[in-house]
C-alpha cells in the first residue's frame, strides 16, 4: 500500500561489509554477521546508489564492519560523488595509510568519521580487541588532516571511559576536528549482551553530562552528544522515525529501516538484488509496518509526543518487552518500564564483567 | 577572525557544497551529517562563489540583475557570507 504523504529518504547507510579487524563488544552489527561470500558486488552497489540518488537520498554513509576492508570502496565513493551524493566514511581508521588516504582523497570523499574506543591506550586495546589500536588511529587522523578532509571523531561512551571525556575533547581540539560525536552506547545486539559490563551508573551519567556542558560553553567545537536511552524519560525517535529519513542496506543487500531491524521475527525484508529501492521505500510491508502513527498502541496512540519520538525504537521494544509493536519501554509511560529500572539498578554493580566480543558465529 | 571585505574571494570549505535537490526542488548546502536549506536568494549568491571571484564582483553582478541599491545588496551579501564564514561553511 502506498501512502501518498511518505517523503523520500534523506540518507542511506551502506553497510558494505560486516568484516572488521576490530571486535568491539558494543558493535552495532547484528549478532548474526553476514559473511564475505554474501556481500553485494561492485556493480550492484553502484546500481543501488543510482536508485538512491533518483529516489531523493542526499547523503551516503559508507559503513560496516570496516568499509575499508572492501577494495572497491574508492570506486564506490567516486560513483556516489558523480551522482552528487554527499559521501561520508565511517571507519576505525586502522586500514588508513598514505596510499589508501590518497585514494580516498582522489575519489572525492567529503567527510570522515573516525571512531575511537578511548583515550587510554590499554583500554582502547581491551575494548577493540586489537593490539596497539590507538597509535594507528592517531596516525590515521594525522593523514586525514594532511589530506584536508574534514573529520568528526566518534567516541563511544561506556562506564570505563567516562572519566576521560575531557581528554577526548582535548584530542578533538588538537586534531582541529570540527565535530565530535560523544555517543553513549546504545544497548541493542552486541551491546545488550554486554550491558552489565558497559552501562554507566546514574552518577557517571551526571559526570558525563557535566563534562559535555563545560565543553559546550567553550565553543568552537560542534558536539553531538547522544545520551543513553536508559536514563531518559521519553524514548528517542529511532532513525528519526521508522521509514521517515533513513534506508539501511546490509552487506548482502537487505533493505532495512534501521540496522537492528532484522532482529524482529516474522518480518521479511526485501533485497536490493531483486527489488528496486523506490518500491522498497514506498511499497514494502517492512517499511510501512511501523511508519507514521496508525500502528501505535496505547499509551503512544493518544500521546502528545507521538510525532516527536514516533514511539521510540521497535527493536528495543522487542528486546525489552518481547514485542516490536509495543511502546518503547524506555518511556516512563510504558507498562514495561520496570525492565529499564532494573537494568539501571544493576548498573551500580562494579564487579568486573567478562566482555563478549563480536565474532562470526561458527 | 579578520572581517570579510569586498576584496576577499570566499569559497566553500571542503566538506560543504551547494547543490540543487531536484527531487524536492530546493537548494541545499550539503554538510557533515546534515543538509542546510538555502533560501532562493542565498542560493543565487552562493552559486556565484568559486573561491576566485571577489565579493565586489559578485555584488556588481547582482546589481545588474536585481533592481535594488548597491548598498542594500552589499549589506545582505556581506551578512550572508560573514555568517557562513563564522560557521566554517565558507573559507576566505
Amino acid at each position: 500500500m502506498t501512502t501518498p504523504t511518505v517523503a523520500p529518504p534523506m540518507s542511506m547507510l551502506a553497510e558494505l561489509t560486516h568484516r572488521c579487524p576490530l571486535s568491539c563488544p558494543y558493535c552495532s552489527n547484528p549478532l548474526e554477521l553476514e559473511r564475505k561470500a554474501q556481500e553485494l558486488d561492485t556493480r550492484t552497489w553502484k546500481r543501488v546508489m543510482d536508485e538512491a540518488a533518483e529516489l531523493g537520498v542526499l547523503q551516503v554513509h559508507f559503513s560496516g564492519g570496516e568499509p575499508m576492508a572492501r577494495p572497491d570502496l574508492y570506486e564506490l565513493i567516486a560513483h556516489a560523488r558523480h551522482l552528487n551524493l554527499y559521501t561520508n566514511l565511517i571507519t576505525s581508521g586502522v586500514l588508513i595509510n598514505s596510499d589508501s588516504m590518497r585514494a580516498l582523497d582522489e575519489a572525492g570523499l567529503d567527510h570522515i568519521q573516525l571512531s575511537f574506543q578511548d583515550i587510554d591506550q590499554k583500554e582502547a586495546d581491551r575494548l577493540s580487541g586489537f593490539k596497539e589500536v590507538q597509535p594507528r588511529k592517531l596516525e590515521a587522523a594525522r593523514l586525514i588532516n594532511e589530506a584536508g578532509i574534514p573529520i568528526t571523531l566518534n567516541f563511544v561512551l561506556q562506564k570505563h571511559n567516562i572519566s576521560r571525556i575531557p581528554a577526548m575533547f582535548q584530542l578533538a581540539r588538537e586534531l582541529d576536528a570540527q565535530r565530535i560525536e560523544m555517543a553513549h552506547t546504545q544497548y541493542y545486539g552486541w551491546a545488550l549482551k554486554n550491558r552489565l559490563a558497559l552501562l554507566p551508573s546514574p552518577e557517571q551519567l551526571q559526570e558525563a553530562d557535566r563534562y559535555v556542558k563545560a565543553e559546550e560553553e567553550k565553543g568552537g567545537l560542534a558536539i553531538d552528544y547522544v545520551t543513553p536511552d536508559y536514563y531518559a524519560d521519553r524514548p528517542k525517535p529511532c532513525m528519526g522515525g521508522w521509514g521517515r529519513r533513513f534506508i539501511n542496506i546490509s552487506p548482502s543487500g537487505r533493505a532495512l529501516p534501521c540496522h537492528a531491524a532484522e532482529t524482529i521475527p516474522h518480518l521479511s525484508f526485501e533485497n536490493v538484488r531483486e527489488t528496486s529501492l523506490s518500491s522498497i521505500w514506498y511499497q514494502s510491508e517492512s517499511f510501512n509496518l511501523f511508519r507514521g502513527t496508525t500502528w501505535m498502541p496505547e499509551p503512544c496512540a493518544s500521546c502528545d509526543h507521538k510525532e516527536v519520538d514516533w514511539g521510540g525504537c521497535r527493536c528495543q521494544a522487542l528486546a525489552l518487552a518481547g514485542k516490536a509493536n509495543l511502546t518503547d519501554p524506555i518511556c516512563t509511560l510504558s507498562p514495561f518500564h520496570k525492565v529499564v529500572e532494573t537494568a539501571v539498578a544493576e548498573a551500580q554493580n562494579t564487579e568486573p564483567q567478562t566482555l563478549h566480543y563480536r565474532k562470526f558465529s561458527s | 577572525m579578520t572581517p570579510l571585505t569586498e576584496q576577499d574571494s570566499p569559497g566553500f570549505t571542503r566538506g560543504y557544497r551547494l547543490q540543487h535537490d531536484k527531487v524536492r526542488d530546493q537548494w541545499l548546502i550539503q554538510a557533515p551529517e546534515r543538509a542546510l536549506i538555502a533560501d532562493p536568494i542565498a542560493a543565487i549568491v552562493l552559486q556565484l562563489l568559486d573561491g576566485k571571484r571577489s565579493v565586489a564582483s559578485i555584488i556588481d553582478e547582482l546589481c545588474s540583475r536585481f533592481d535594488a541599491p548597491r548598498e542594500t545588496i552589499a549589506h545582505d551579501v556581506m551578512a550572508l557570507l560573514s555568517g557562513l564564514i563564522e560557521k566554517r561553511v565558507l573559507r576566505l
